[in-house]
């Protein structure tokens, strides 16, 4: 997610998760009348140009230069003779900037980027095709509203995670089931709640007032009427006077669970897996309601220079090994069915319920609230996210 | 050799030209007073005061709301809602409260300290101790703040070692910000005040006693005086630096935001927005500096 940057990064790895955090995507929502302008996809693929530049979240594109250790960019180097030039983008507004320069082939667009991406024309739509490790992806990937338009893919998945609801197992009881527990009944353990500090958090109020005030009628937590936005925004408001912190950075989050100072919040799987190996007593579930959750995908740009090499690294990207590695070290499910087989923690999928799709099915991926309701209504107009940003000030107070 | 190779025509002449402009600045010393000065006003002029320059007029810019592109159409949006919604305000006068605290609470902690080791402290021992109260800036700025969430945890050493009287910690939010700016900055106190008590001539002192003031006294109508323009000057450090910092807050300050944190959440999104905000602490240390100004604080910088 989104609010990890420079100074307050004390560590490498915090860069990395911050990052992934940003790593938000689309709900399974269609994109309302999104006409994203007429762009042909490549048919067939040409001879490689000798490299190909791309735009990255921290620990995406790894080329041992962090840790030797860590290196899947020499091999494709090497064996496709595509030069890799990266970089590494620290929020989705910051890759669609770059994009716009046309000087990149492909990035790993979220949910809320790649929607502005297929809109603008700055991304291509993929032939999948010409991409034969797409067939292995988790079908649950394909077709979503944040990487395709009526049935046309913009782009390879790359991995997902889920916003989960983390507790202290010994402190909190009887263990949760519902999102309740930080919200309705936040009270219980007032000055140790937590949530994610961001702007689209306002989602998961959405996505637990869908369940508990049908009167609403919310359908999509990324589409809200200014009505149904003002009932979030107040439920959060409700929320602050309990919340003893917000959190971003996922060292944060690891040290306040450890220590006592949260017992109960939203968390991320590899945060709930890292704290619980440092010896905190903690449990992550999917509540009743479902949960918010993030996806990312890698698009070709519109301008690319070096289109085959593109194509070259996406399916290198998403091959099983290659994806079971990114997938580990930056902590999320990854995207292709046969990536389970090769990580190096044989529980890893399991964890990360990375073929479970009926998981996955409780999941409204990130999507970017725009004015025309993403749930296809046209009576009503939604609150854009410029909106959501503002309320999340007011909402912190 | 490189220097021969380059003068074909001989060292002589050279030399004889190098000596002639010489001679000419010589003769015209604004001239080289402005050569001198050139490169560096034009640092001051268009990287320090273009950019803030730059950051004024984008405050009066607009964004889209779908690409959060800049639109570069004049308007007052950005200072109407910044006056007139209720949060921001309450953040600006929350973020001045800070950095006031933080201040005050430098003052009282760093007056005894460097009144010992300017004037107290064995002579020999003196470089010493300041060197000693300069050692935590020579530690990571992130580190030190980490260090005080561990501090300031829950069932961490604050708490523990308040249990005996039958208190605990702060634990985060506002107080934990305060407590651990102050240690942040406090050497940036500290430093001034010495010096100013080590200049604080004897005599002075002597004199005031033998006019019959009592300690107290003396160290209100001499001390203080002589050594307030120090304590302005170090002012401007841990006012300035509080009021800018978003770091400490997010590590320590539980859920509070201060003006860096909006400033923060609005860079990505709303440039123009984070432009209008960002001009609240420019105006604030302006009018700070200002005031400073009669204290003659500026002059012992």
């Amino acid at each position: 997610m989104r609010p990890i940057r420079t100074l307050q990064v004390a560590a490498a790895a915090a860069v990395l998760l911050a990052a992934t955090a940003c790593g938000s995507s689309g709900s399974g929502s269609s994109a309302g009348g999104l006409n994203p302008p007429d762009l042909k996809e490549p048919t067939k693929l040409g001879k490689t140009e000798g490299e190909v530049n791309l735009i990255a979240w921290a620990g995406y594109v790894e080329d041992g230069s962090n840790d030797p250790k860590v290196d899947w960019v020499s091999d494709f180097e090497q064996q496709t003779g595509c030069q890799v030039h990266s970089k590494t983008a620290a929020s989705s507004d910051e890759m669609v900037k770059l994009m716009k320069t046309g000087e990149y082939d492909a990035v790993s667009a979220s949910g809320d980027a790649s929607l502005r991406l297929i809109a603008s024309g700055d991304a291509a739509p993929v032939n999948t095709d010409l991409v034969p490790n797409y067939k292995d992806i988790f079908s649950g990937l394909k077709n979503g509203a944040w990487n395709s338009v009526k049935g046309q893919m913009y782009g390879i998945p790359h991995g997902r995670g889920a916003n989960l609801l983390m507790y202290n197992t010994e402190k909190v009881s009887p263990a949760p089931t519902s999102w309740s527990a930080v919200f309705d009944d936040a009270g219980t353990y007032k000055g140790h709640v937590t949530a994610y500090d961001s702007p689209i958090y306002i989602a998961d109020a959405a996505l637990y007032l869908k369940a508990t005030k049908p009167e609403l009628k919310i359908k999509d937590p990324y589409a809200l009427d200014q009505k149904q936005f003002d009932a979030a925004v107040a439920l959060l408001k409700k929320q602050n006077a309990d919340i003893g912190e917000y959190w971003s950075d996922y060292l944060k989050e690891v040290s306040a669970f450890k220590s006592g100072d949260s017992v109960v919040g939203t968390t991320w799987q590899v945060i709930a897996s890292l704290a619980a190996d440092e010896g905190a007593k903690v449990n992550a579930i999917v509540p009743k309601e479902g949960s918010t959750g993030w996806s990312d995908t890698w698009m070709v740009s519109a301008k690319a220079k070096h289109p085959n090499c593109a194509y070259k690294w996406l399916d290198w990207i998403v091959s099983p090994k290659v994806n079971a590695q990114v997938a580990e070290y930056f902590g999320e499910a990854p995207a292709n069915s046969k990536a389970c087989a090769e990580t190096s923690d044989k529980n890893f999928c399991t964890v990360y319920h990375a073929a479970d799709e009926s998981y996955w099915k409780k999941i409204a991926f990130w999507n970017t609230p725009i004015e025309q309701c993403l749930d296809g209504r046209t009576d009503v107009k939604c609150v854009p996210y410029t909106k959501w940003v503002q309320a999340w000030t007011e909402i912190k107070g | 050799m490189t220097l021969v190779e380059a003068q074909p025509a001989g060292p002589a002449a050279p030399a004889g030209a190098v000596r002639r402009l010489a001679g000419a600045l010589h003769r015209r010393p604004r001239l080289q007073l402005t050569l001198l000065l050139a490169a560096p006003l034009l640092w001051l002029a268009v990287l320090y005061l273009g950019s803030l320059t730059v950051l004024f007029v984008s405050a009066f810019w607009t964004t889209d709301s779908f690409t959060s592109e800049v639109v570069k159409v004049w308007s007052t949006d950005n200072f109407h809602e910044l006056f007139t919604t209720p949060v921001y305000r309450q953040v600006v006068l929350r973020s001045i409260g800070v950095a006031l605290a933080v201040t005050v609470l430098c003052v009282v902690i760093a007056f005894p300290v460097a009144f010992y080791t300017a004037r107290v402290a064995r002579p020999k021992w003196r470089p010493l101790l300041v060197v000693a109260i300069l050692t935590p800036l020579w530690a990571s700025y992130l580190v030190k703040v980490y260090a005080w969430r561990l501090i300031l945890s829950e069932g961490g050493p604050a708490d523990w070692l308040l249990k005996p009287l039958g208190l605990s910690g702060p634990g985060y939010g506002l107080p934990a910000t305060v407590l651990t700016l102050t240690y942040l900055w406090l050497p940036y106190m500290i430093l001034p005040v010495h010096t100013a008590l080590e200049q604080l001539p004897d005599n002075l002192l002597d004199a005031s006693a033998d006019l019959g003031a009592r300690p107290g006294r003396t160290f209100r109508s001499v001390v203080v005086p002589m050594v307030l323009p120090a304590v302005a000057a170090g002012s401007i450090f841990t006012f300035s630096l509080s009021l800018g910092d978003y770091i400490t807050v997010q590590i320590v300050g539980g859920k509070t935001q201060l003006i860096g944190n909006l400033v923060y959440s609005n860079f990505e999104l709303n440039l123009p927005m984070a432009a209008a905000l960002g001009t609240v602490p420019v105006v604030v240390i302006v009018v700070y500096l200002l005031a400073m100004r009669r204290t003659g604080a500026l002059s012992s910088l």
